[in-house]
């Protein structure tokens, strides 16, 4: 079909243009659907990938799998239970140190600090997130755990833990629950379960700071200076205004921070200890999911590897449940609000 | 101004260079590729570049570890496959493949002892499992001292240090275990990884080094190389004939050579404990599989001569990295078998 300019009527034209705007249309929302659609086919993949992966050791040890502490290549014996705690406990103090932590950096960087100290700070910040995961896992097993091991450690052994070095139990073992299985260890090195957290925190600060930071520049001036002229204080108008206004974006970046913490490998692998035993102590050394996974995957077959893959899976699943409850605590939050 | 013209002109020029080179030698030289075991990476590294150099011929070599270079030797991938584990004899035959040594290394209890140097403490194979069994816990144990006559160790709760990753070095030193100690034999086993019955795990040898000598008190296994280029203190270790070595390349050859080959159908012989008078009892070597009717006969060749030179010629490199030239008994032993067992 040739058209022939001059002697069509500008009808023809103008219909022609909207035939050609609406083929655009389409195919822009085509790949837009595609785009959306190729995570989701990812995720998928990736979680199918897994579970069938993993498809003989669940059918081998069946719920078993998942209460198990045992992990023995030489008997082809498996269970997740320690890899799975050790993921959640180094995640969760992971996020209780870098929560307030990144709290503080953003506020101070968008409400208190000089102008001059804003910018330069939070470049510091994203370039302390592009650090790869690996230089943290050596600064975290030659510098950090050794002093941890030296200062720190006997400190908590000491005055928290049910196994002090002179064999006097302190008021805070005797009369708090639980926090001396917590701080009790007779392991003399520094690498363990709340090292690692440590170390994580430090590496997710940097996400979660620089997410609040982004947010609350968005708060308007305008609320905030209303609430100074009420008379608010800084820590008022941080707690009452700004907060509540970024809310969910502030849960947002904390939940990636935790996913990073949740999935971080070769820092972990470094500084966790990698013993497949279950300890309460958070000073004994443990494993994770994805350290388990990188220790042993290359040199692992048959059973060990399904197993592997399996754990895999239930990182997936961890990490899923991880999401749906921030976003129950999101509608919660807003329902409380009455928004 | 100066600089900046000129400079396109050399970058241009040398990317021509290297374009015309490499196409050049596309017309003659082939490109083989092999996978496996992080053990002999040092090695296979220094070999191909010394290879490349005198033949043209490159060698790609990828660290991938011994469970990974089977898996691709299987799948015919690459052109062999290396491992520290040798292959089943029946395996061997279903799949068509064959395997042969290339170079020996020997792995060494380290500790960490205040005042405790190397070559100071002995320990026989029964104690060593006792410890990584989480038996003996302390280094004033009447076992550690009755070995140890006129060594004053200081008493001190020892630590057990692993690998936490999957590795030959667990292998051999796990499997050298199982043949000194009944009660590690049924429960714990031999392999790449097993369940420890105690410790902590360190990722590689660097890792292992480095708890050791953080960890007062710790005793950790590592390659040879590794204890002597960290500084280490090793353990003397009473061999299979009952006397105490050091170890040494000496040691290392002295299994190599006192190894039971001739009974091994395709090499298939895991050499801890070897019998010989001066042996060190936890000597490990590095199986290459290649398949026996190639799949590529062009790189089969070509691997065939590199093996060949690394035996006869690279065998000084792998001196100056710690390994342990193959004796040449057995140097013939593998030519003859490559003669008799692979098509050209």
């Amino acid at each position: 079909m040739s058209a022939q300019p001059g002697t069509i009527a500008p009808s023809l034209i103008q219909e022609q243009r909207s035939r050609r705007d609406a083929r655009h249309e389409r195919l822009f929302r085509w790949l837009l659907k595609g785009c959306a659609l190729l995570v989701l086919a990812a995720l998928l993949g990736a979680a199918g990938a897994t579970l069938w992966g993993g498809r003989s050791a669940f059918a081998t040890f069946g719920w078993h799998f998942l209460v198990s502490t045992s992990w023995d290549p030489g008997n082809d014996v498996y269970g997740a239970l320690v890899p799975v705690y050790g993921t959640i406990a180094t995640s969760l103090i992971a996020l209780l140190i870098a929560v307030p932590v990144s709290f503080g950096i953003a506020l101070y960087l968008s409400e208190v600090a000089p102008a001059w100290l804003r910018t330069p700070v939070a470049s510091a910040i994203e370039l302390l997130a592009g650090i790869p995961s690996i230089i943290y896992g050596m600064w975290g097993l030659f510098i950090f755990a050794p002093f941890f091991a030296n200062h720190i450690k006997p400190w908590l052994t000491n005055n928290l833990g049910d196994q002090p070095d002179d064999g006097k139990l302190s008021w805070v073992a005797q009369h708090v629950p639980f926090v001396g299985k917590l701080f009790g260890s007779s392991y003399p090195f520094g690498a363990s379960i709340l090292v690692a957290g440590i170390v994580l925190a430090i590496m997710i600060i940097p996400f979660i700071s620089s997410v609040m930071r982004e947010v609350f520049q968005t708060v308007p001036t305008r609320l905030k200076e209303s609430a100074y002229a009420l008379g608010s204080s800084t820590w008022e108008v941080s707690w009452d205004i700004v907060l509540p206004y970024t809310r969910s974006a502030v849960i947002g970046g904390i939940f990636l921070g935790l996913g990073r913490a949740l999935g971080e490998t070769m820092a972990v692998t470094f500084v966790l200890g990698n013993a497949m035993t279950l300890s309460a102590s958070l000073l004994d050394p443990g494993t994770s999911i994805a350290s388990t996974i990188a220790n042993q995957f290359s040199e692992a077959s048959g059973l060990q590897k399904s197993s592997l893959m399996a754990l895999a899976f239930l990182l997936f699943v961890v990490t899923f449940f991880v999401l749906l409850i921030a976003r129950l605590m999101l509608r919660q939050l807003a329902k409380k609000e009455g928004s | 101004m100066l600089t900046s013209s000129k400079f396109p002109i050399r970058i241009a020029a040398v990317a021509a260079l290297a374009v015309a080179s490499s196409f050049g030698m596309a017309a003659q030289a082939t490109d083989i590729t092999g996978a496996g075991s992080s053990f002999v990476y040092p090695v296979m590294s220094k070999w191909s570049a010394a290879y490349a150099e005198k033949t043209g011929n490159h060698l790609n070599y990828q660290s991938v570890g011994s469970g990974a270079g089977i898996a691709q030797i299987k799948e015919g991938t690459i052109d062999f496959g290396a491992s520290d584990a040798p292959m089943k004899a029946e395996d061997l035959q279903t799949l068509g493949l064959g395997q042969f040594p290339i170079v020996v290394g020997g792995i060494v209890p380290v500790v960490h002892i205040a005042g405790v140097q190397a070559d100071q403490i002995k320990l026989d194979g029964a104690t060593l499992a006792d410890i990584f069994l989480g038996k003996i816990t302390n280094w004033n144990d009447p076992k550690i001292a009755a070995l140890n006559a006129g060594l004053k160790i200081p008493a001190g709760k020892i630590t057990v240090v692993h690998r936490s990753d999957g590795s030959g070095t667990s292998f051999n030193f796990t499997n050298f275990l199982s043949k000194v100690s009944p009660e590690w034999a049924a429960k714990v086993k031999f392999g790449t990884a097993v369940e420890w019955p105690a410790g902590v795990g360190g990722k590689g040898n660097e890792g292992v080094s480095q708890y050791v000598n953080q960890i007062p008190g710790a005793i950790g296994y590592v390659e040879y190389a590794y204890a002597v280029k960290n500084k280490i203190a090793w353990v003397d270790m009473k061999n299979a004939a009952g006397n105490f070595i050091k170890p040494s390349a000496d040691a290392f050859a002295a299994a190599a050579a006192t190894a039971d080959w001739a009974s091994a159908k395709d090499f298939n012989l895991i050499m801890t404990n070897a019998p010989g008078a001066k042996a060190w009892p936890i000597t490990a070597t590095t199986w290459m599989i290649m398949y026996k009717t190639p799949k590529n006969a062009v790189n089969s060749k070509v691997a065939f001569d590199f093996f060949k030179w690394s035996l006869e010629h690279g065998q000084q490199d792998a001196a100056a990295l710690d390994y342990v030239p193959l004796p040449p008994a057995l140097v013939s032993k593998i030519e003859a078998y490559w003669a008799s067992d692979y098509k050209h």
